[in-house]
């Protein structure tokens, strides 16, 4: 019984002994032999540089930039002498929150429809799955010449909150959209059919049991566009606008952490406040991301 | 029983609305781009406007030839592509078939990481690091077009290394366990037999990698220096579309307002010929 039997065995352990064999075959020819050196020297060389400049651009970013996360910085008004980031946090907050409200649920609905309801042959499934990669595709400052021209000109609504937030709904749709219908595929039919059995009707085992069970896939999608939606900038300048005072109501402007950034940088005179702002945009970066990897982990364990 | 069916039926009639959202917003956004710029364009000539080496709103008469900016966003993309390309596959060829699988646990999150992080950062580091770096070569002008394109090019190198990754791990071992049976060293069995086979794939990255540097906006701007003028060399500042936008938009009004978004449009034909080409190349990779 030790020797593997299946062709599955047999194929894992030609698999797990790979790198061996590999090392064990030496080109015969002196050519032979510069040329894997010069293939492998270019791959380990622009894998050691690609990951170089990622953690040079983390470390700079950080090292530079904590020497001036000041109190001041954290103040709640805004001044031109304190430069706080305050009211800039805030309105990224309700902007994070207003535009996933808006999005989430009609991206998950339109994952179920597709996993769950379209039948097969539906042409309708084919063109919104034109149209999702067409979103994906659009960049930021088309959303944002979009968001002008259609919520704040069109509609009335001026640079606010509102503009800026549906713009960016409609900007991460397809990012929720495509995680969750991966989730959703992932889930077994046996659920579906065990519910179906003990006389659920479709809706409560899409909601009671198909859902649940995609959990983790869509929160790792929802994440990712909390990371995307805080740190947009082209898409937010011409729709939420650049106030510098928190945005109180749905309709009046205020500026999110990542405007906030590049007006500091781009009129540059706080050089240090737009070091620490980048701080701060970085390590929400960053925990977002982490806890994305660490939800979608999980999915694949489970 | 017939309460239960009408909420059945209601809640399926929801997520087809929900379904069809996207398929509005596509519709929406084509008809306020096309309508708005549409007119500026056929007002200015569409000869003098995409033709046009000229781009002066204040000028009396003005003047809207958005060419230096067309020819900016192609150069800028051009060499994002020179740059992230060899850099993105084979670090791809290093993730899929050189890294021990401990290394790979933790650079594959860094990708993912590399993707994630905003636009405004990299601009910043590209003000802070890259400009100045830049302005040690005589003649360089530190913000220029070759500032733009490294920039970019670090800028779309997740975007080639993920979609390639996943183009090259989709190429059956049996490819490569031929050429090592055929006693080709490791490195020769990569790059001659799987590397090829994985060539639809990587095309697609090229083409996405394309359509995300030509679209981005706020990194180009802080460091590509914004003179509407034809680029000259690579040391020179450049203006590409997107910039054009950002900069202008915050005080245009009328026709000056309306070539802006006329500049948006051009920008959107592009990326929707981009897009068309990644999906018959991904089209044509899944049937073949």
């Amino acid at each position: 019984m030790n020797e593997p039997t299946t062709a599955m065995g047999y194929r894992r352990n030609v698999l797990d002994s790979r790198e061996h064999v590999a090392r064990r075959t030496p080109s015969k020819t002196p050519s032979g032999r510069a040329q894997a050196l010069g293939l492998r020297g270019a791959v380990y060389a622009a894998a050691g540089l690609t990951f170089f400049v990622l953690l040079f651009l983390i470390g700079y970013i950080l090292v530079r930039g904590i020497p001036y996360l000041t109190p001041s910085l954290f103040e709640w008004k805004y001044t031109s002498d304190n430069c706080s980031m305050m009211p800039a946090i805030v309105t990224t907050l309700k902007m994070t929150g207003l535009s996933l409200l808006i999005a989430i649920p009609i991206s998950v609905f339109t994952a179920v429809y597709l996993v769950e309801y379209a039948k097969r042959g539906n042409r309708l499934v084919g063109l919104i799955r034109l149209t999702t990669e067409t979103l994906s595709g659009i960049p930021s400052i088309v959303y944002g010449l979009f968001g002008l021209l259609f919520f704040v000109t069109q509609l009335g609504w001026g640079m606010s909150l509102a503009a800026g937030a549906l713009t960016l709904a409609i900007m991460i749709l397809p990012l929720i959209m495509r995680s969750t219908e991966e989730a959703l595929l992932a889930v077994p039919d046996l659920y579906r059919e065990a519910s179906f059995g003990l006389g659920a009707g479709k809706l409560r085992t899409t909601f009671r049991i198909v859902l649940p069970s995609a959990m983790p896939g869509i929160l790792a999608g929802i994440i990712l566009a909390v990371g995307r939606v805080v740190g947009e900038t082209a898409a937010l300048m011409y729709t939420a606008g650049t106030a510098t005072d928190a945005a109180s109501g749905l309709l009046s402007s205020g500026r999110t952490l990542a405007v906030h950034m590049y007006c500091l940088s781009s009129e540059g005179l706080h050089t240090n406040q737009a070091y620490a702002t980048a701080v701060v945009l970085l390590l929400i970066v960053l925990v977002m991301n982490t806890i994305s990897a660490l939800v979608a982990r999980k999915l694949t364990k489970s | 029983m017939k309460k239960q069916q009408i909420v059945e039926k209601s809640m399926a009639g929801l997520f087809f609305l929900c379904a069809c959202v996207s398929i509005v917003a596509v519709l929406l956004i084509c008809y306020f781009m096309f309508a708005n710029g549409i007119p500026a364009m056929k007002e200015i000539g569409f000869g003098n406007f995409l033709l046009g080496t000229t781009w002066a709103p204040k000028n009396e008469p003005a003047s809207f030839g958005i060419l230096p900016m067309i020819v900016g966003s192609v150069c800028v993309t051009l060499g994002a592509i020179v740059i992230g390309v060899p850099i993105g596959i084979l670090t791809a060829v290093f993730l899929s078939r050189f890294c021990p699988k401990s290394l790979h646990g933790v650079l594959e999150p860094m990708v993912q990481l590399m993707a994630g992080i905003p636009s405004i950062l990299y601009g910043f580091f590209g003000m802070v690091v890259l400009v100045p770096l830049l302005r040690n070569i005589p003649g360089c002008a530190g913000v220029s077009l070759l500032a733009a394109a490294v920039l970019l090019g670090i800028m779309i190198l997740p975007t080639i290394i993920n979609l390639s990754e996943s183009a090259i791990r989709a190429v059956p071992d049996s490819y490569y366990e031929g050429a090592l049976a055929l006693g080709a060293t490791h490195e020769r069995a990569v790059f001659y037999a799987v590397l090829p086979a994985a060539k639809s794939g990587i095309l697609a990255a090229i083409v996405l990698g394309i359509g995300r540097a030509i679209g981005e906006t706020m990194a180009v701007i802080m460091v590509a220096g914004n003179q509407a003028i034809l680029p000259r060399s690579l040391f020179k500042g450049v203006r590409t579309m997107t910039a054009n936008i950002v900069l202008e938009m915050g005080y245009a009004t009328g026709i000056h307002r309306e070539a802006l978004i006329a500049t948006g449009v051009v920008l959107f034909v592009f990326i929707l010929i981009i897009n068309l080409t990644f999906s018959v190349i991904k089209k044509r990779g899944e049937s073949a």
